[in-house]
Parts: C-alpha cells; sequence; structure tokens
C-alpha cells in the first residue's frame, strides 16, 4: 500500500488579483521505501504541493482532489486529528533551514518541541532523544545546548533532518533540503537523507529544481510544469532519455564535465515559465517549445503511457495517441 | 491520535546518561545570563540609570512608608502638630491644614502612587498584549474587529471617559486601576499587533505549526517570547502615564478619599489655597515627586527600549 496518495490535486491561492491556480490536476504515489522527488521551475507548483500534503495554506486557499496518507483522508481531516497528522505522518526538511530555526531558542528545545507537542515523550525522554537523533545525523549530542547561531548552514540542514525524524512518520518531504548550501555540503546532506530514507525504509517527497541531485537520490522523478505533472519515471530513464521536451531542455541544462560539446555552448531554456493567471492555450508549454507543432496550442495533452512505467504529457510522445493539425 | 511511547527509529545509540544538571536549574542559569547581559548593556546607558536611581529611591521610600507607618495615615484623625507650619526640623516641609506633615504624606503618597501606577499598567499590559496578539496572529476579520476597537479607545478623550466611569463606579482605589488601565491599553496593543505582524510570517512559526503545534503553542512558544521585550518597555513607559493619569484624576477631585496619594495632597493643598497662604511647599513637593518619578520611568523605558529595539539603538 502506498504511504502517499495524491489524486487530481488541485490548489487555488485567492489573492486580491483574483484567483491563482498554482496546482491544476496532479496525481502521483509513493510507496514504503521509496523517493519520489519531485522538479520544476521555480513557482511551478512544487512546495505548494508540500504544503497542501499538511494542509499549511492558508485557509482561503481552495484545495480540490484528494491525498491520502498512510490511509487518512488529510483534506477531510478535523483541525485536531489534523494537528496529531503533522509531524507524526509526514514531517518537513524546509527550504532554507538557517530561518526555519527560532533564533533564540536552544536547537535542542526545538527538537523537544516536535516530540513534546504530541505528547510522546516526558521532558527528560525527549531531550534523550533529542541527543540521540543528532548523533544519527552526524552531530555530536552535546549540541543540542547550541543555539542556530553556533552552527553552520549545514548543520542547522542536520538539526532540521533530525527534527523531521523525532515523530518518526512515514513521509518525509525535503523541500529543497539543500539550497543555500555549497556543493560540498550539499553532497554531504543529500548523503545522509538518502542513507537515513534507505535504513529508515521512509517514504520520501523530494523537492528540487537541481535535477542532477534528484537523479541521485530518487527512485522516480515526475517532471512539473505550470501546476501539472508533465514527465513521469524511473529516476534515470527519465534524466538520461527524457520525452517531454521540457525535460530535455532541463536534462541538458547540465553541461556534461568532460564533454566538449558543452564547452562555450551552455543550453539553456528561453523564456519564463507562464504566469499561473494566465496559462497558454492547449499545451502550457508550446511557447517556449522547440518542438512546438500546430496542434500544440490546441490540444492540452494529458499523462499518457510512454514505454513501461512511464508517462508524459506530449503530443508527440511515443504512447500519445495521434492528432490531426487542424486545418486554418 | 497520542501514541504512549515512540517506536524505535532504528538501532539508536545508547541513551545519552542522565544530565548533572537539572533543567529547571539550566533555564535559570540562561536567564541569569541574559539578564546579566541586558545590565551590561543598560549601564552603559547615562540616561537609564539616572532614571533607575529617581525609581530606586521611589520606590524606597514606598518600601520605608509600609514600615514606617504601619497603620496607615488615616485622613479622618488630626494631630496635635501646628497647623500650616513652615519648614522646621521636626516638619521639615512643613505642616498641612490638619497639622500633618507634608513628608509624611508625600511618603505615604508614594506607595499608592506606585502601586496605581503599577497595577494599572499591568491591566493595560496584559489587555494591550492579548488584544494585539490575537488581531495579529489570527488576522482577518478578528483583525478588522479588534482594531476597530482598538481605535475607538484610542480616539475617545480618556479624561471624558473616565470621569463617567469615576461617577458611575464611585471614588473607589480598585476603580480608579481599572479605569485608567481600561483607557490605557490601546497604544499597546497596536505595538504589539505589529510586532507579532512580523513574527508571525517567519519560517519557524510555518515549522511550528507543522510540527502539529496548536495556535496556543506557537503563540505561547514562538510569537510571545519574541514581542516580551517591547511589550516591557511599553509597559515601564505606560506606568508614568498611570501615574500621572491617577494625580489628574485625584486632583480633579474623583480619586479615592480614603487613600493619600500625591494627586489627592495636590488637590487638598489647591483647593485650601496654599500659595495664597504661603505655603508652596505643601503643593510643590508632591508636584516634584510626580515630576521625579514620571521622569524616572520615561528615562528607564527609553533606555530599555534602546536596548530592545536595535534599530532605535544609534539615536
Amino acid at each position: 500500500m502506498s504511504v502517499l496518495s495524491v489524486r487530481d490535486l488541485e490548489v487555488t491561492y485567492s489573492t486580491k488579483g483574483g484567483d491563482v491556480p498554482a496546482v491544476r490536476g496532479v496525481s502521483f504515489d509513493i510507496g514504503k521505501g521509496e523517493v519520489l522527488g519531485l522538479a520544476g521551475e521555480s513557482g511551478c507548483g512544487k512546495s505548494t504541493i508540500a504544503g497542501a500534503i499538511l494542509r499549511l495554506h492558508a485557509a482561503q486557499t481552495k484545495i480540490g482532489g484528494a491525498i491520502t496518507l498512510d490511509g487518512e483522508d488529510v483534506l477531510g481531516l478535523s483541525p485536531g486529528k489534523l494537528r496529531a497528522t503533522r509531524w507524526t505522518g509526514a514531517s518537513i526538511v524546509f527550504q532554507g533551514a538557517l530561518h526555519t530555526l527560532n533564533p533564540v531558542q536552544k536547537v535542542g528545545d526545538q527538537i523537544v518541541e516536535a516530540i513534546t507537542v504530541h505528547h510522546m515523550a516526558a521532558d527528560k525522554e525527549a531531550y534523550v532523544r533529542a541527543g540521540a537523533l543528532l548523533e544519527q545525523v552526524g552531530l555530536p549530542p552535546r549540541r543540542i545546548d547550541d543555539y542556530p547561531h553556533e552552527l553552520s548552514g549545514g548543520q542547522k540542514q542536520r538539526v532540521m533532518i533530525a527534527m523531521a525524524l523525532a515523530c518518526s512518520p512515514s513521509l518525509i518531504i525535503a523541500d529543497e533540503p539543500t539550497t543555500a548550501l555549497d556543493v560540498m555540503v550539499q553532497a554531504q546532506v543529500l548523503k545522509l537523507l538518502r542513507s537515513l530514507q534507505n535504513d529508515l525504509g521512509l517514504a520520501m517527497l523530494f523537492i528540487t529544481h537541481d535535477l542532477s541531485v534528484l537523479v541521485e537520490v530518487s527512485d522516480r522523478l515526475a517532471i512539473m510544469y505550470a501546476g501539472k505533472i508533465v514527465e513521469e519515471g524511473a529516476a534515470t530513464e527519465v534524466f538520461h532519455t527524457p520525452v517531454h521536451p521540457y525535460t530535455k531542455a532541463l536534462a541538458a541544462a547540465f553541461p556534461q564535465i568532460g564533454d566538449p560539446r558543452f564547452r562555450r555552448h551552455p543550453s539553456g531554456l528561453g523564456g519564463d515559465p507562464p504566469d499561473p493567471q494566465h496559462i497558454p492555450s492547449g499545451c502550457p508549454f508550446h511557447p517556449r517549445c522547440a518542438e512546438v507543432t500546430d496542434v500544440c496550442p490546441e490540444i492540452d495533452p494529458q499523462l499518457w503511457e510512454a514505454g513501461a512505467g512511464r508517462r508524459a504529457a506530449c503530443v508527440h510522445a511515443v504512447g500519445a495517441p495521434a492528432f490531426e493539425a487542424s486545418q486554418p | 491520535m497520542k501514541t504512549e511511547t515512540i517506536p524505535p527509529v532504528t538501532d539508536l545509540p545508547p541513551p545519552l546518561p542522565p544530565k548533572k544538571v537539572s533543567p529547571s536549574r539550566i533555564r535559570w542559569l540562561r536567564r541569569r545570563r541574559a539578564l546579566t547581559r541586558f545590565w551590561a548593556q543598560f549601564r552603559t546607558n547615562k540616561m537609564g540609570l539616572a532614571g533607575l536611581v529617581i525609581l530606586l529611591f521611589f520606590i524606597g521610600m514606598a518600601i520605608f512608608s509600609v514600615f514606617a507607618n504601619p497603620d496607615r495615615l488615616d485622613p479622618t484623625i488630626t494631630t496635635n502638630g501646628p497647623v500650616l507650619a513652615g519648614p522646621s526640623w521636626a516638619y521639615p516641609l512643613g505642616t498641612d491644614r490638619d497639622g500633618i506633615s507634608v513628608l509624611s504624606l508625600v511618603v505615604e503618597g508614594s506607595r499608592t502612587s506606585l502601586f496605581v501606577g503599577l497595577t494599572a499598567s499591568l491591566i493595560s499590559m496584559v489587555l494591550g498584549s492579548a488584544v494585539g496578539i490575537w488581531s495579529g496572529y489570527r488576522g482577518a476579520f478578528s483583525d478588522v474587529v479588534l482594531m476597530r476597537v482598538t481605535d475607538a479607545f484610542l480616539v475617545i478623550p480618556w479624561l471624558a471617559l473616565a470621569i463617567v466611569l469615576a461617577a458611575v463606579f464611585g471614588q473607589n482605589l480598585w476603580v480608579i486601576i481599572f479605569i485608567i488601565g481600561l483607557t490605557s491599553w490601546a497604544g499597546t496593543s497596536r505595538l504589539v499587533r505589529a510586532q507579532v505582524l512580523s513574527v508571525k510570517e517567519r519560517t519557524y512559526i510555518e515549522r511550528s505549526r507543522a510540527l502539529g503545534g496548536s495556535d496556543w503553542h506557537v503563540v505561547s512558544r514562538h510569537v510571545l517570547p519574541n514581542v516580551m521585550p517591547v511589550i516591557f518597555a511599553n509597559t515601564i513607559l505606560t506606568i508614568a502615564i498611570a501615574i500621572l493619569s491617577e494625580s489628574a484624576l485625584s486632583f480633579l477631585g474623583l480619586g479615592d478619599p480614603l487613600h493619600v496619594t500625591w494627586g489627592t495632597i495636590i488637590e487638598d493643598a489647591f483647593s485650601h489655597g496654599a500659595l495664597s497662604l504661603d505655603k508652596p511647599l505643601w503643593l510643590l513637593a508632591p508636584s516634584a515627586c510626580i515630576v521625579l518619578v514620571v521622569l524616572g520611568f520615561t528615562m528607564v523605558g527609553f533606555a530599555m527600549d534602546e536596548i530592545v529595539n536595535p534599530r532605535i539603538r544609534e539615536r
């Protein structure tokens, strides 16, 4: 049974300028011990999905579809039950650990906070556990007496990971956990996350815009564009043999070190992601697409099967139904 | 969904040996360190130190009055001292029309004046912080309603309201405290709301909510400690205003006739023509006390404000 199952999720922010559909019908499953990578440009709805799983959005945000976490319907939970599910069912490693820790409290107190909020242990045992958790993420237990400013960026992120493990959740949502860390520390944090996930058999939703990071940590990969998943499949396959033109552009943006073709010819994707309030007709990617044809502005592609365990939302993909180009 | 025990994560390392220091002692040590740091900053502020000296003098006077005059100075009794005497060794500030030493009146008044000031600003602090936090944290409809109520209290001429309330509820010391508290919380709530608005957008607040913390948990653990210094500095300033308000009410004859405060002494002296009787000390001594105490609280308040609010530190 899958730990997390998301069906037709739609998240619409209410703003003064009207409704902003940030996520427009997203479905995926994460099984026990599985890591799903979610990638896409800024503003494509990745973090919005993370917030929706724990219902962290403001009350006026409209959420449609279904989210099932450990067999419980998250969207239907009462406020009290929801609070009890937060962190015990799924926990989040937020982006930017530098601001996620309260600067005026010791890190130990903040890990303990997670345990005592759920009445899982008395203060004393919670402190012992906090020390043990720190040791598990590779920090000396005596660090529980440190304030956040006494830790480096990587250490803070380790503290956040320890905190995410505090209540033994079945799912960990890593929301860009390596942004604002330098590459060496990034690698350490990724290795730590991966090994913990492996050892504890955790399900993990890993969100980042960095495809190369995702290939290293995820089993499966989902690429998002303009609030929808445009391609999904096994991580290495999606990265190395992309089907959707958007994935191709993303993958091509990572230069192969040593490959002369990439020297002096950095490849990128022109244009900007669409404004969620004015999404282009048909395939939302067609204005930026390198393989655009006449049908693209007219047909909104669905996630069609595109080979074994692969799905892609492009009319030109292998498994897509044939469309006649409409005549002008 | 409360679980009794934590399911083991994995092979956890052996539990740590129990800490030698008890948690309450750690907390105490931490507070002491914070206080030491605060004092180190405060002592460099000459204005604040001067204010503190003034306040310590008057607080000492108030404490002294409790022991010096355990029966309280009963305004209904008369003494056999000379009436309206000038300054002398026996009566350094002279006597009033009942032959009571003005010095003992002033000393006695310090206790009630300070008591009224502290208690009223405590009410104002609790009320203002509660309204400010609720309004800032909840936002939306509660914010609109509470802020309109606050606006109303800001624009109501407080003296008129205070006179009406005092007339309705009678001239009791507690009524006066309550009136002052009720008319002075609006500024505090505005200030606290502004702070809460900035604090509640920080990521660790979202983390705390994601942890499963209730609103009460988030507010008491993260929001309140962050706005507390501002509340505290503001309250010190409110005390000065509360003491002034009490004097004003007493001067208008709305004070509690059974308690001697600096305001009632001034009222008594003024209505019996202390100046035309050439007894200026009767009027000036309590007035000077009010000025000094208000000055002291204001100076200490500004000094604290500079410490807790680094943006205005380099004024």
